[in-house]
C-alpha cells in the first residue's frame, strides 16, 4: 500500500503543480492575480469538448486549437479590461474574479454538466506499477508536468522572451529603462498563464468530467499552491505542489479520504502562520523599492 | 568629541540578488551633529537610510540607537524611538488637502505619547507645521489636494511630517532635489532650527553646494562602502571620491 | 462655437455647509433629506409590505450589512473574496449555541456576532501582514474548503445542516432588529471614517508605507478593521440563522461572497452609503429576475468588471453629485 500510495502522491503532486504553474507564472511576472484562472480551465476544456464532439475534428486539433483560442483570450482579457486599472492591484482582483465568476456561471446556466462531457484519454491502457493499476494518462501527466516545468526554465532562462519576463519580475523600473515594453510582456504574462491553463485542462480533464465547479476547484488548488509554495516562486510551486500531494495522498490512504481537505487547509494556515509569505516567497512589503 | 553616539552602524550589509547595495558599512553619528551623506546615482545611500529605519531588513551586520540594539526592531517602533525620515519619492495622499496628509503622522502614538497622552487639534498643528516648512498662509496653500502641488511643496509636505514626529534622529533623503533655489534657501533656516533644537540630522544630498554650507561632516559611498568620512574640504579632495564622481558621472 | 459641461455646486450647499448659517427649513432638509429618508423608508416600509416582499427586506439589509463590511476593508485596503466567512460563521456559531447549549436568541445573535468576527479575524490576521492579494487568496477559499470540511467530517448536522431554531418572535422583530443595525452601522461607521482614525485606515490603503514612516503599526490597525468588519458580517449571519431556523452549507456559498461585493461596487466603494444603495438596488432585481435563474450570478460578475473598469466611482457618487451640483453648458470662445 506503501509504494501504491508514494505512486498515487507523485501524480497528484504533478496535477497540483500543473494546475497552479500558470497563475504563478502570471503573478511572478506582471504581478496579475488572474482570478479567472479557473474559469480560462474550463473554458478551454469545453471548447476542445465543443470542436471534437460537433464540429468532428480530431483530438490533436481540437486540443491544440483551444490551447491557442484561450492564449488568446488570455492577452484579450488584459488588454480589453486589466489594461484600464493597471496597476490598480485590488480592482485587479474584482475585474479577473467577476470575469471567471461570469464565464464558470454562464456553463452552469447553459446546462453543460454530466458525464458525456469530458475529453477523451490520449491512450487507453493501464500497467502495474508497485502494486497499483495506474493508467497511461497518469504517466503522461507526471511526464507533461516535468517537461513543462523544465522547458518554462529553460524559456525563462535562456530566450530573451524569457529574460525580458525575468528582469520585469525582478525590477520593473530598471527593465523600463532597458526599453522593455512592460505592457507587452504583462499581456504575454497573462496569456501564457491562460495557455498553461488550457494544457493543463487538456491532460487532466480526462480523469474526470468538465463542470463549472470543476472551475472553482482549480482555483482553490492553484491559489492553495501558491500561498504555501509562496506566490511567483516556480520553486515554491513545485515544492508546495509535492507537499500538498503527498500529504492529500497519505491522508487519504492512512487517515480517511474526508480528511485531506482538513489537511490542505491545515497546512495553508499553518503555513500562513509561520511564514505568511510562503515558504519560498519574499517578504515583498519589506523588499519592495522605496 | 565627547558627545554621546546618537547612531552607530555596524558592519551593515544588505545584498538585493547579487548586488551588494550596501557592503560592510561602518559609521557613527554623535548627539546634534549634522552628518550629510553623498555619493554618485545607486551607491546604496537610500538603502542605507532604509535600514537605519527599519523599512529593510540587512544581510548582516547590526545598528544600534543609543546604545539600543535596533536591527530588527519593526519600522513603526523605531519611528517611535525618534528616528523619523523623509522618503526620496515622494507618494503623498494626492487627493488630500497638504494639512490632511499631516494627520497621519500627528495621529502617531510618538506625538500622543509626547503629549502627555492629550488630544490635540490635529488641524492646527498641521497648518502650524506647514508654516513653518513655507507654505504660505495667506495663499491658503495648505488647503490645496496634494495632487496639485508642485514638487518642491511636496517634498517640504515630506519634512513637515517628518518634523511633526519630533524627532531626535532626522533623516532627510535627497530632500532638496526638486526644489528651486529659492525654496532650497526658505528650507535652510528651518533644519539650521531643528539643529539648533539639538536634533541630530543625517542628510543626503546631490546638492553638494547647499549640503557642504551647513553639513558638520560628510561621508561618501560608493559601490555600497565608505570610501571617505571627515570635513568637506578635506573629503573633496581625496583621490578616491574624485574617482567615484568622475568614473561615474564624468 | 465649442461647448464644454460645467459642474457647479448649488448654492444651498453652500449656504447649508457652514453649520451657523441655517436659516431655513429648506436649508436644514437639504442637509438632513438624504440621512432622513432611506431611515424614514426603511423604518415604515416594513408595515405596509407583504411577507414576501418583508422577507425581501430582511434580505435587502442582510447584504446591505455584508455590502458595507466589505466597502468597509475595501477602503482599508483588503478586497475579501469570501464575505461568506463572515457570514457562515456568524452562522454557525449562533446556531451551534441555539441547537446545542439551548441558548435563546437574543443570547446567542451577540455572542456570535463577537464570537464570530473574532474568529474570522484570528484566521485572518496573519494574512495582514501581506499586502492585498493574499487577503484575496484566502478569504476566497477558506470558505469554500470550510464547506469541503463540514460535508466530508460531518460536524455540525453535516451536509444537512442543523435545524430548528428557536425563531425570533416575528418578522416585524426580524426586520427592525435588523434595519436598525443596518442604520446604525451605515451612520456609525460613515462617521467613524470621516475621524482622523479614518484617515489612518483609508492611509494604509493608499500607501501603507507612509503611514508606517509616521510610527503607526498598519498591522494593528488593519485588525481592528477587520474586526470591525467581520464582526458585521457575523452578526448578518446569526441573525438569519434564526430567520430560516437553520444553519447549514449554503452559508459558505459564494453567493453571500458575490452579491455584497458586486452591491458594493455598483453602489460605489468608498462611501459606505454606496454598498448600502448597492444592495437596495441589486438584491430586489435578483428578486424579480428570479426567472432567469443562474444567468443572475453571471450578470453580477459582469457587474463588477464593467462598474470596476468604467464606473469606478459607482451610483452613489453619481447621485450625490447630482444632488449638490448642478451641471451647465457654458461656451468656450478659443
Ligand atoms: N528593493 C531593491 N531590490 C533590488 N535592488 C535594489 C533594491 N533597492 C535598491 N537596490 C539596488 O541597490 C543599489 C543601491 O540603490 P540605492 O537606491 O540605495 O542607491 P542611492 O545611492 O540611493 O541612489 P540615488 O542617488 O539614485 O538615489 C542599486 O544598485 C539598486 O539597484
Ligand atoms: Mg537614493
Amino acid at each position: 500500500m506503501f509504494a501504491g500510495t508514494v505512486v498515487f502522491a507523485l501524480i497528484n503532486s504533478s496535477i497540483l503543480i500543473l494546475l497552479a504553474i500558470g497563475f504563478n507564472l502570471t503573478f511572478g511576472i506582471s504581478g496579475v492575480a488572474n482570478f479567472a484562472y479557473g474559469a480560462l480551465y474550463i473554458m478551454s476544456a469545453y471548447l476542445s469538448w465543443t470542436m471534437l464532439n460537433l464540429l468532428h475534428l480530431p483530438f490533436w486539433a481540437s486540443a491544440a486549437l483551444s490551447i491557442v483560442f484561450t492564449t488568446i483570450s488570455g492577452a484579450m482579457m488584459y488588454r480589453f479590461v486589466l489594461l484600464r486599472v493597471r496597476g490598480q492591484a485590488l480592482s485587479e482582483v474584482i475585474a479577473t474574479f467577476g470575469i471567471g465568476l461570469s464565464i464558470l456561471e454562464l456553463f452552469r446556466y447553459l446546462g453543460l454538466v454530466g458525464f458525456e462531457y469530458t475529453l477523451p484519454v490520449f491512450w487507453n491502457e493501464s500497467f502495474m506499477i508497485a502494486g497499483a493499476y495506474v493508467d497511461i494518462q497518469r504517466i503522461i501527466i507526471v511526464l507533461i508536468a516535468l517537461v513543462l516545468v523544465l522547458g518554462l526554465w529553460l524559456f525563462t532562462h535562456f530566450t530573451s522572451t524569457g529574460l525580458a519576463f525575468r528582469g520585469i519580475a525582478q525590477d520593473e523600473r530598471t527593465a523600463l529603462t532597458f526599453g522593455i515594453d512592460s505592457d507587452r510582456i504583462a499581456t504575454l504574462s497573462v496569456s501564457f498563464g491562460a495557455g498553461l491553463a488550457a494544457i493543463a485542462a487538456t491532460i487532466i480533464i480526462p480523469l474526470g468530467s468538465i463542470a463549472p465547479d470543476e472551475g472553482y476547484d482549480v482555483l482553490i488548488k492553484a491559489l492553495a499552491v501558491c500561498i504555501i509554495g509562496g506566490l511567483g516562486s516556480t520553486g515554491g510551486v513545485i515544492v508546495a505542489g509535492v507537499i500538498i500531494g503527498f500529504a492529500e495522498r497519505f491522508t487519504d490512504s492512512y487517515i480517511g479520504s474526508h480528511w485531506t481537505m482538513i489537511v490542505s487547509l491545515a497546512a495553508i494556515l499553518l503555513v500562513l502562520a509561520i511564514k505568511p509569505s510562503g515558504l519560498f516567497g519574499q517578504q515583498k512589503e519589506l523588499e519592495e523599492r522605496i | 568629541m565627547s558627545l554621546p553616539t546618537t547612531l552607530r552602524v555596524e558592519n551593515i550589509s544588505k545584498i538585493f540578488g547579487r548586488v551588494a547595495a550596501v557592503d560592510h558599512l561602518s559609521c557613527e553619528v554623535r548627539r546634534g551633529e549634522l552628518v550629510g551623506i553623498i555619493g554618485p546615482n545607486g551607491s546604496g545611500k537610500t538603502t542605507l537610510v532604509n535600514l537605519i529605519s527599519g523599512f529593510v531588513k540587512p544581510t548582516s551586520g547590526r545598528i544600534l540607537y543609543n546604545g539600543q540594539d535596533i536591527t530588527y526592531t519593526a519600522p513603526h517602533k523605531i519611528v517611535c524611538m525618534g528616528i523619523s525620515r523623509t522618503f526620496q519619492m515622494v507618494r503623498p495622499f494626492y487627493h488630500l488637502p497638504a494639512y490632511k496628509n499631516m494627520i497621519i503622522p500627528l495621529y502617531s502614538p510618538r506625538v500622543r505619547q509626547l503629549a502627555g497622552g492629550r488630544y490635540g487639534d490635529r488641524n492646527a498643528v498641521a497648518l502650524d507645521l506647514l508654516e513653518e516648512v513655507g507654505f504660505e498662509r495667506d495663499a491658503n496653500v495648505a488647503y490645496k489636494p496634494a495632487g496639485t502641488l508642485p514638487q518642491g511643496y511636496l517634498k517640504r509636505l515630506e519634512l513637515a511630517k517628518a518634523i511633526a514626529l519630533s524627532p531626535e534622529l532626522l533623516i532627510l533623503d535627497e530632500l532638496f532635489s526638486g526644489m528651486s533655489l529659492a525654496e532650497v534657501a526658505s528650507v535652510v533656516p528651518v533644519i539650521e532650527k531643528l539643529r539648533l533644537a539639538g536634533k541630530t540630522i543625517i542628510m543626503i544630498e546631490h546638492r553638494l553646494k547647499e549640503l557642504f554650507r551647513i553639513a558638520d561632516r560628510i561621508m561618501v559611498l560608493n559601490y555600497g562602502q565608505k570610501i571617505a568620512d571627515g570635513a568637506s574640504t578635506e573629503v573633496m579632495e581625496s583621490d578616491e571620491v574624485k574617482k567615484a564622481y568622475l568614473g561615474s558621472e564624468g | 462655437m465649442k461647448k464644454r459641461r460645467e459642474r457647479i455646486d448649488r448654492g444651498i450647499k453652500a449656504r447649508s455647509e457652514d453649520v451657523y448659517a441655517l436659516s431655513s427649513w429648506r436649508e436644514m432638509l437639504y442637509l438632513a433629506g438624504p440621512r432622513l429618508l432611506p431611515a424614514a423608508a426603511f423604518l415604515l416600509l416594513p408595515l405596509f409590505l407583504g411577507a414576501y416582499w418583508q422577507k425581501v427586506m430582511i434580505s435587502v439589509a442582510v447584504f446591505a450589512l455584508l455590502a458595507i463590511s466589505w466597502d468597509m476593508l475595501a477602503q482599508t485596503g483588503m478586497i475579501s473574496l469570501g464575505q461568506a466567512l463572515f457570514f457562515g460563521m456568524g452562522a454557525y456559531v449562533s446556531g451551534i449555541l441555539n441547537f446545542y447549549f439551548g441558548m435563546p436568541p437574543w443570547i446567542a445573535i451577540p455572542i456570535a456576532t463577537v464570537l464570530g468576527g473574532a474568529l474570522c479575524t484570528l484566521i485572518l490576521t496573519p494574512v495582514l501582514r501581506l499586502r492585498g492579494i493574499y487577503f484575496s487568496m484566502v478569504t476566497l477559499i477558506i470558505p469554500l474548503m470550510l464547506v469541503r470540511i463540514i460535508e466530508a467530517t460531518k460536524i455540525f448536522g453535516g451536509t444537512e445542516g442543523l435545524s430548528g431554531m428557536t425563531p425570533l418572535p416575528s418578522t416585524l422583530t426580524e426586520i427592525y432588529l435588523v434595519t436598525g443595525v443596518l442604520l446604525g452601522v451605515l451612520f456609525g461607521l460613515r462617521r467613524l471614517m470621516e475621524t482622523d482614525y479614518g484617515l489612518v485606515l483609508k492611509g494604509i490603503r493608499d500607501n501603507d508605507r507612509s503611514v508606517t514612516n509616521a510610527g503607526i503599526d498598519i498591522f494593528w490597525f488593519k485588525t481592528q478593521a477587520l474586526f470591525i468588519s467581520s464582526t458585521i458580517g457575523a452578526f448578518a449571519g446569526a441573525l438569519m440563522t434564526h430567520v430560516y431556523m437553520f444553519v447549514g452549507m449554503p452559508v459558505f456559498a459564494l453567493d453571500y461572497s458575490i452579491l455584497p461585493m458586486a452591491a458594493a461596487v455598483v453602489g460605489g466603494s468608498g462611501t459606505l452609503a454606496g454598498a448600502a444603495l448597492g444592495a437596495v438596488i441589486l438584491v430586489p432585481l435578483s428578486e424579480a429576475l428570479r426567472g432567469i435563474g443562474g444567468l443572475r450570478i453571471v450578470m453580477y460578475g459582469l457587474f463588477l468588471v464593467v462598474f470596476t473598469v468604467a464606473v469606478p466611482e459607482g451610483l452613489f457618487d453619481y447621485i450625490q453629485r447630482r444632488y449638490h451640483q448642478m451641471e451647465r453648458w457654458v461656451e468656450i470662445d478659443q
